[in-house]
């Protein structure tokens, strides 16, 4: 029962920033339903990497493939801006590592689930409240918040509001940049609990970057390990991080184990 | 006089601003950047009202300026005395005798004619402003007609106050394209905004903006379904002329908490009192 077409196809993808490497032919595919992680250290491309694939940034070369509920597979890369950011705001997902990237931070809760609805063309102000209401439910915050500015927020709930309002267009594929990372150990777990939940409701496939190797162990299905913006060993999370064979990996693996 | 050229500015800088002016009616509700020069008065003064006002003058024109809808303000006056000192022009404060109207505020009662250009003054020309800062975000949205962030401002209105509470400056859609920034005019007069006769050009001089509503142009103003637009006023008749249609100031009459409410288009309510309408508290010798 393995579907035809990947969801995503990404070839060949390099970002360099002047003469230092960003990320280097980055080759992989992405099956419907299924979670990549992307792990190594503290400047080993990931970033550049997922901003490439997710749109924010340029690639210098490479293609990206996504197969488009209207259309079919298509070059994301070649589409006309408008489309491309309809993608984005629709059928994609992006949640940054600092909420203050992914929330309007003068703007209410509701206001902020709201927003994709409303760009849409969502103009029934008691149905966007609604959906509002109910995706604060589904990532547990009360909904007798929705009028709250997320900076009266906690760190985990602004970062579970950052997931509602990117999940309220019920999109196919949600892109995660250390989606944990400023965060408590305890309010992690939760976080990690919340998404792994709705990833399965959702039927969602992610891309996930980490240099946390326990996160991609609960959320993900596969792994690659970047080092010097390459990809130096990919395969089912499992195989890689209890038979790691490059020595790169080996490395991380142990050195996760030491802590 | 003659220490200007016609009307303040040198020629080449008026020819800078009709360019900027065609290309703002090619495109209406389009924000075209210009070249703000240095007025002889305080941005807040309304320089670029005062600049497209500049560059529409001719010899022949006959000038109405009016600030919340009075001709008589200090604002009114000075930038009336400026344009007779600069351009010798005719001026009135009739609107129906008006080839020109600078504005602040308020869009006049009487219908407006083809022929006529009504120039607005503008301190803020951009309606994303307020939640999207940067100025290369707002352009990119406006060219690619991203306008959900428009609808979470009014969102955000009613969620706050129950209703759509922004009765100034309320956002409007230009010809099915642009949103634009009416300028701080009661929502009250955002109808008249749509299929006026009239040309309808917009200056900001601090931003350095110039935009335009040409003549039997669609301008409609956002809503939500469940919360339509409406062009609300005080409920009440003007009581020195009675009438019920057009838009009201409240006044202060006493320290015991007296109030009148009057017409805010001054020109309007003489004209009617002349015809011999007459509102609660208006003067009793004049009463024929
Ligand atoms: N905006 C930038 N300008 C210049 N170099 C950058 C920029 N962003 C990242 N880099 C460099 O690119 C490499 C990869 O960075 P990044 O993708 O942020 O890695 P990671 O997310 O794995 O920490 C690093 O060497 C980093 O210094
Ligand atoms: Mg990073």
């Amino acid at each position: 029962m393995t579907p035809q077409t990947p969801l995503l196809s990404v070839r060949g993808i390099t970002r360099n920033y002047g003469a230092r490497i960003g990320c280097a032919d980055v080759s992989f595919d992405l099956w419907p339903g299924e979670v990549m992680g992307i792990v190594g250290e503290s400047g080993s491309g990931k970033s550049t990497l997922l901003s490439c694939i997710a749109g924010h940034l340029t690639p210098d070369t490479g293609s990206l493939i996504y197969d488009t509920r209207a259309d079919g597979p298509r070059d994301v890369l070649a589409m006309p801006e408008p489309e491309r950011r309809m993608l984005g705001r629709t059928d994609w997902a992006f949640v940054h590592q600092n909420p203050r990237d992914g929330l309007r931070m003068g703007v209410s809760a509701g206001g902020n689930v709201g927003e994709r609805l409303m760009a849409v063309g969502a103009r029934h102000y008691g149905d966007i409240r609604a959906q509002a209401t109910d995706w604060l439910e589904r990532v547990e915050i009360d909904a007798g918040r929705i009028d709250d500015r997320p900076r009266q927020f906690s760190g985990g709930m602004q970062q579970r509001l950052q997931i509602a309002r990117n999940l309220v267009t019920a999109p196919r594929l949600i892109f995660m940049d250390e989606p944990t990372g400023g965060l408590d150990v305890s309010v992690q777990a939760r976080l990690l609990d919340l998404l792994r939940g709705l990833v399965r409701q959702m039927g969602l496939s992610a891309v996930i970057v980490t240099h946390d190797l326990a996160v991609v162990r609960l959320l993900a299905d596969r792994i690659m390990v970047m080092k010097d913006g390459r990809v130096v060993e990919a395969g089912l999370t499992d195989q890689v991080l209890d038979d790691p064979q490059h020595a790169y990996t080996q490395l991380l693996v142990s050195s996760v184990l030491q802590v | 006089m003659s220490d200007y050229n016609f009307a303040y500015l040198d020629e080449q800088t008026k020819r800078m601003i009709r360019r900027a002016i065609l290309k703002g009616v090619a495109v209406p509700g389009y924000q075209v950047p210009f070249a703000s020069r240095e007025m002889p008065m305080p941005y807040g003064w309304g320089t670029g009202g005062v600049q497209v006002t500049a560059a529409c003058l001719m010899p022949s024109d006959r000038l109405k300026v009016i600030d919340q809808g009075a001709d008589d303000t200090t604002n009114a006056v000075s930038i009336r005395r400026f344009f007779q000192r600069t351009a010798d022009v005719a001026v009135t404060s009739h609107t129906h005798e008006a080839t020109l109207i600078q504005t602040r505020h308020r869009i006049p009662e009487a219908p407006l004619r083809e022929g006529q250009i009504l120039v607005y003054q503008v301190p803020i020309p951009e309606p994303l402003r307020f939640l999207e800062p940067r100025e290369t975000e707002t352009r990119r949205m406006h060219a690619l007609e991203d306008y959900g962030l428009m609808h979470v401002k009014l969102y955000e209105d009613i969620a706050r106050n129950g209703t759509i509470a922004t009765s100034y400056a309320y956002p409007v859609m230009v010809a099915g394209r642009y949103v634009m920034d009416p300028s701080p005019i009661p929502k009250f007069d955002n109808p008249k905004l749509s299929g006026s006769p009239a040309l309808q050009l917009f200056g900001a001089g601090r931003e350095q903006r110039i935009y335009a509503v040409p003549p039997y142009t669609g301008v409609v103003s956002l809503d939500f379904e469940d919360h339509p637009f409406e062009a609300s006023k005080a409920p009440h008749a003007c009581d020195l002329c009675g009438d019920d249609g057009s838009y009201l100031d409240e006044v202060i009459t006493d320290d015991r908490g007296g109030r009148m409410f009057v017409c805010s288009d001054t020109d309007h309510c003489d004209c009617r009192q002349k015809a011999g309408h007459r509102g609660r508290l208006a003067m009793p010798e004049t009463v024929q």
